[in-house]
């Protein structure tokens, strides 16, 4: 369409050269041996069958009388076969017809699957149906047959015979197809497109199609693979190109006839049909899972059990326990093997029937802070430094099975997306009552018992109900609160909650938030709630950290961290919250943080919020190490922290009596935070 | 009850001297779904009417099955009006085709809640920015200069237009979506949850970029949200969705400060402040008030849809349902609204 032609700019045509989007997938396949080895055997198979009269050291019906069914030699370097004819010289003059035929199974399944697939997920229901249908009846009918009913028609013609087979596979492929075309179309930049009156055949051309790329790709090399076997066993069967033309299924047919006279025959070219085969689907293989795949978590076992070892015996801390029920984190520091730090010596106390609120941005390190606690920390991450002292024990150094023991028995966790934490397949009564039994060992009733008092516990008035549902029968609030039950199962003393109310609505929140008080209060069991919502802090916690750029950078009772706030992040993030004005009306502008949080790899060695700080100063460029607060206990990561005061400024000045102040203000003025906090006039 | 009572414009602007509205809903009625198993469950949108005034935002509240974005995506075209109509400067929209919608020429437009599958993966920025353009005839050349100037204009460098998604951050994607949204001069701007997918700092900034282009544009938005602080902040006028229906609707000041609907209440009550004292009293006052649990809050379609969970309701509630009516400087739709709006709140 002339329409796509003309889309390009100019900047994006210089875009489109640097490595990057469908170099991507060839990045992909560099990457992983397997593939690339693949990749390599196809390209010289193709290369060196298209380009076979070229090189051949014999004409292909040349027949040297002199070594027949000869081994390799120097003259016949794969030997001879039964007419003396060179095996090496054959198997890649079949190579040129039979990857071509092949070639075009390939292009006639990719070329009726996709258009249909586009088609389907672009059209209404209907007309997807009755293209699905259609297709299953293609899928129905035995390809085999209807080929040799073909050949049988019409003689071994390879071009329509792999015609037919191309068009018989069309229905497996489109199945691919659609599923992911339908998933493209539900994409939001599809919906915006067809908001601009995007021609429905523009949205496939433009928005689907090239998503595709991969799959596609994948889908013709694995067609590929099969077309190549069907023909090798048509040709064995003989219905393949008539002798003397050679073909790969023909030359294995012949050397099946002298297996035992001469079994080397079938080795030269078994293996490079074999490896043609084997090679496609490495590719396709590598193409399919290759994309955003997890590392292998086999590979990494033995490397992070590797790696806590050296923790353990590289830094042997003082065997300090920490007292009963008392979470003690020292000097944590958690990185990417081999990779980034993404959590620097964060260090914190949680005290028995407290709540510790963990609190930032994302990309702050506060998730994977609370995932080290309970040893959850994704494959190839791991804890560098520092301790986790629960009792006795340092959780930053314990073994799997150390940690497996504590998990669910003294440290419980709650996700963020509850669903996750229930398995599907189960009924809810299943999972909770199997978690009790293996966590309390108790019996099968008992269990059950127990199961619904913790539905109980956790709010749930008709628990029987429920412990009858399946996942899916249950709201996303009923689904934390189960959640929160199945974390309770074990009773812990300590509960990680990894953002627990993010996913619901707030009258959901404020319920679970309640119900996590009230737990607290009830059982004395303490918690560490990460959040990214300070009015969630406000509410339940009783001492906060603050997180930015994996540091602590203000830490202190709620009180004091959120009512006078001293770190110049802390202050900023609090006018930036449009909650912090609710209620007050004909707010002009929020006050804003410039710029982003950086990434891991661009941390600076001195303060990492000096980039973006209003108060900056030449000062801040070396390490800042978290000094004690102006006013309560805790610590600020500020060095201009006592100079600027930023907490005191805070708290008498009443709702409207702050003046604006303007974006030029001497930013030393200690008045521009204040002003921020209260009223929200300042620079963007 | 008829549209003229449910039509909030003519409430606050005054019958006659108003201007035309950018945006008309009129008893909006969305299902999902065919058959008679659809037809028993109560609509996901049911009977809705708002007026857009010129460069006024409307803020759209409320929680998720409210049906607040369906609505949204009813006006853009994108789900199938079962009943009712949408008239934008004064044309009917309803349930156009791609052809008519083309026809808008890009004076209705849409910035969407996830800023990671809003751009395609595949395009350039400048590619992505140019399109609508390119769809309503612009030649190349101009659009491209159209998209870099635009860039600017939501604080990104030209040169981002030769980038793709991938090579920015969530709130430089979202400011991307702005700058797509508005390259067409559009009078109105559907935004469905714009910042509730971003972090604090950049929510801010994002906020306060659609106030500066509302200023400088005279745009008007709808701007639909599960946060009344992040609607409060931009609309002059709120409506607050519960199953489908309007509970409550007025100026923003009232229904974010002195709501009178037991459910804008409970929304308000529940929105936690970063103020331990006074969050402290809005609990307290939030577990009084006797709202009960979402969790077995199921609805026939019978009566006002927050019945079973309101602590105000009767038998009258759950039989019939309440037509929205002013109180106070609001409309409410509550047979006891007065007594809702005398009741201490948080």
């Amino acid at each position: 369409m002339s329409d796509t032609a003309a889309f390009p700019t100019r900047s994006s045509q210089r875009a489109s050269r640097r490595p990057l989007q469908a170099p991507q997938a060839l990045r992909t396949l560099l990457r992983s041996p397997l593939g690339m080895l693949g990749l390599a055997w196809l390209v010289v198979i193709v290369v060196a069958s298209l380009t076979a009269p070229l090189w051949l050291p014999y004409p292909i019906e040349y027949q040297d009388f002199s070594a027949v069914l000869a081994g390799p030699s120097a003259a016949h370097l794969l030997g001879t076969d039964e007419l003396g004819r060179d095996v090496l010289s054959r198997i890649f003059a079949a190579g040129a017809g039979s990857l071509i035929t092949t070639f075009l199974a390939a292009v006639v399944a990719i070329g009726v699957a996709l258009p249909l697939a586009l088609i389907a997920a672009a059209s209404s229901a209907r007309i997807e149906t009755i293209i699905n249908r259609v297709t299953e009846i293609a899928m129905s009918i035995p390809a085999l047959v209807i080929i040799i009913a073909v050949i049988g028609a019409v003689g071994t013609n390879l071009y329509l015979v792999m015609t037919c087979l191309g068009l018989l596979i069309a229905g497996g492929i489109y199945r691919v197809f659609v599923g992911q075309a339908k998933s493209l179309q539900s994409q939001l930049y599809v919906d915006a497109a067809e908001v601009d009156g995007l021609r429905p055949a523009m949205v496939s051309i433009r928005h689907i199609l090239p998503n595709m790329a991969t799959t596609i790709f994948v889908q013709f090399v694995l067609v590929f693979a099969i077309g190549l076997m069907l023909q090798a066993g048509l040709a064995f069967i003989g219905f393949g190109p008539q002798p003397p033309e050679p073909s790969w299924g023909g030359l294995i047919q012949s050397a099946s006839k002298q297996i035992y006279v001469h079994p080397w025959l079938m080795v030269p070219t078994g293996l490079v049909l074999v490896f043609t085969v084997l090679g496609a689907n490495a590719v396709a293989d590598t193409l399919a899972g290759g994309q955003g795949a997890p590392p292998s978590q086999v590979a990494l076992g033995p490397e992070a059990r590797r790696r806590r070892r050296e923790l353990k015996a590289a830094a042997p801390v003082a065997v300090e326990s920490a007292p009963e029920g008392m979470l003690i984190v020292k000097g944590l520091t958690i990185g990417v093997d081999d990779g980034p730090e993404l959590v620097s010596s964060v260090s914190f106390e949680v005290a028995p029937g407290t709540v510790l609120g963990v609190v930032g941005e994302s990309g702050c390190g506060k998730t994977l802070t609370a995932l080290s606690l309970v040893g959850l920390l994704p494959p190839g991450v791991n804890p560098r430094e520092g301790s986790i002292r629960w009792g006795a024990r340092d959780l930053a150094r314990l073994d799997e099975s150390g940690l497996a023991a504590i998990r669910g028995r003294e440290i419980g966790f709650v996700g963020q997306e509850p669903m996750r934490a229930l398995d599907p397949m189960f009924t809810i009564g299943y999972q909770l009552a199997g978690a009790v039994r293996r966590l309390r060992g108790v019996g099968k009733a008992d269990a059950r018992a127990e199961a619904a008092s913790l539905l109980g516990k956790v709010g749930i008035v008709d628990a029987e109900r429920v412990l009858r549902s399946y996942p899916h029968q249950i709201s996303g609030g009923m689904a934390q609160r189960v959640a929160i039950a199945l974390a309770l199962a074990g009773r812990p003393k300590l509960l990680i909650a990894d953002e627990p109310t993010t996913a619901l609505d707030v009258t959901v929140q404020a319920e679970i938030l309640s119900l996590l008080r009230g737990l607290v209060a009830e059982t004395g069991m303490s918690m560490v709630m990460v959040t990214h919502d300070f009015g969630v802090v406000a509410d339940i916690c009783d001492e906060v950290v603050v997180m930015y750029a994996g540091q602590v950078i203000e830490s202190g009772t709620v009180h004091d961290v959120l009512g006078a706030a001293e770190h110049p992040y802390t202050t900023a993030l609090l006018a930036a919250d449009p909650h912090a004005g609710l209620g007050v009306v004909g707010q002009e502008r929020l006050a804003s943080i410039p710029g982003q949080v950086p990434q891991p790899r661009d941390w600076p060695t001195g303060c990492r919020f000096a980039d973006r700080c209003a108060f900056a100063q030449p000062q801040c460029v070396v390490p800042v190490p978290l000094i004690a607060r102006d006013r309560g206990d805790g610590g600020v990561r500020c060095v201009r922290v006592h100079e600027l005061q930023l907490g005191r400024l805070d708290d008498p000045v009443p709702l409207d009596a702050a003046t604006p102040v303007d974006g030029g203000a001497d930013p030393t003025a200690p008045t521009t935070a204040a002003a921020p906090a209260r009223n929200g006039k300042v620079r963007s | 009850m008829t549209a003229e009572t449910l039509n909030a414009a003519d409430v606050y602007a005054g019958i006659g001297d108003a201007p035309p509205p950018v945006l008309e809903i009129e008893d909006l009625v969305v299902r999902y779904g065919r058959g008679r198993a659809a037809l028993a469950a109560p609509p996901a949108v049911d009977r809705v009417s708002l007026s857009i005034q010129p460069g006024e935002t409307v803020g759209l509240v409320g929680e998720s099955g409210s049906g607040k974005t369906t609505i949204g995506r009813a006006v853009l075209g994108l789900e199938r009006v079962t009943s009712g109509s949408i008239r934008f400067n004064g044309r009917d929209v309803t349930n156009l085709s791609a052809k008519e919608r083309r026809a808008l020429g890009g004076d209705l437009r849409a910035v969407f809640q996830d800023p990671y599958s809003s751009l395609n993966p595949r395009l350039t920025i400048g590619s992505s920015l140019a399109e609508p353009l390119r769809i309503a005839g612009v030649t190349a050349a101009d659009a491209a200069a159209r998209a870099g100037a635009m860039l600017e204009s939501v604080g990104l460098p030209a040169d981002a237009a030769a980038r793709y998604p991938r090579q920015f951050s969530g709130g430089q994607r979202q400011r991307i979506a702005v700058a797509r949204a508005l390259i067409t001069n559009p009078s109105l701007v559907i935004c469905d949850e714009p910042v509730s997918a971003l972090d604090l700092s950049t929510q801010a900034q994002v906020l306060n970029l659609l106030a500066d282009l509302r200023a400088e544009r005279k745009l008007s938005y709808l701007f639909i949200a599960h946060d009344i602080g992040v609607v409060g902040f931009l609309a002059q006028r709120v409506v607050v969705l519960y199953r489908g229906q309007v509970m409550e609707s007025g100026p923003a000041a009232n229904v974010t400060t002195a709501p009178v609907h037991p459910f804008t209440q409970a929304l308000t009550a529940a929105s936690p402040v970063p103020r331990p004292a006074e969050q402290a009293a809005r609990r307290a006052a939030r577990e009084a008030s006797g709202v009960k649990t979402a969790g077995n809050a199921d609805f026939a379609g019978v009566g006002c849809p927050f019945a079973a969970r309101c602590p105000l309701a009767t038998e009258l509630c759950r039989t019939e349902r309440p037509p929205l009516r002013a109180v106070g400087g609001s409309l409410a739709a509550c047979h006891y609204a007065e007594e809702a709006a005398a009741r201490p709140i948080a």
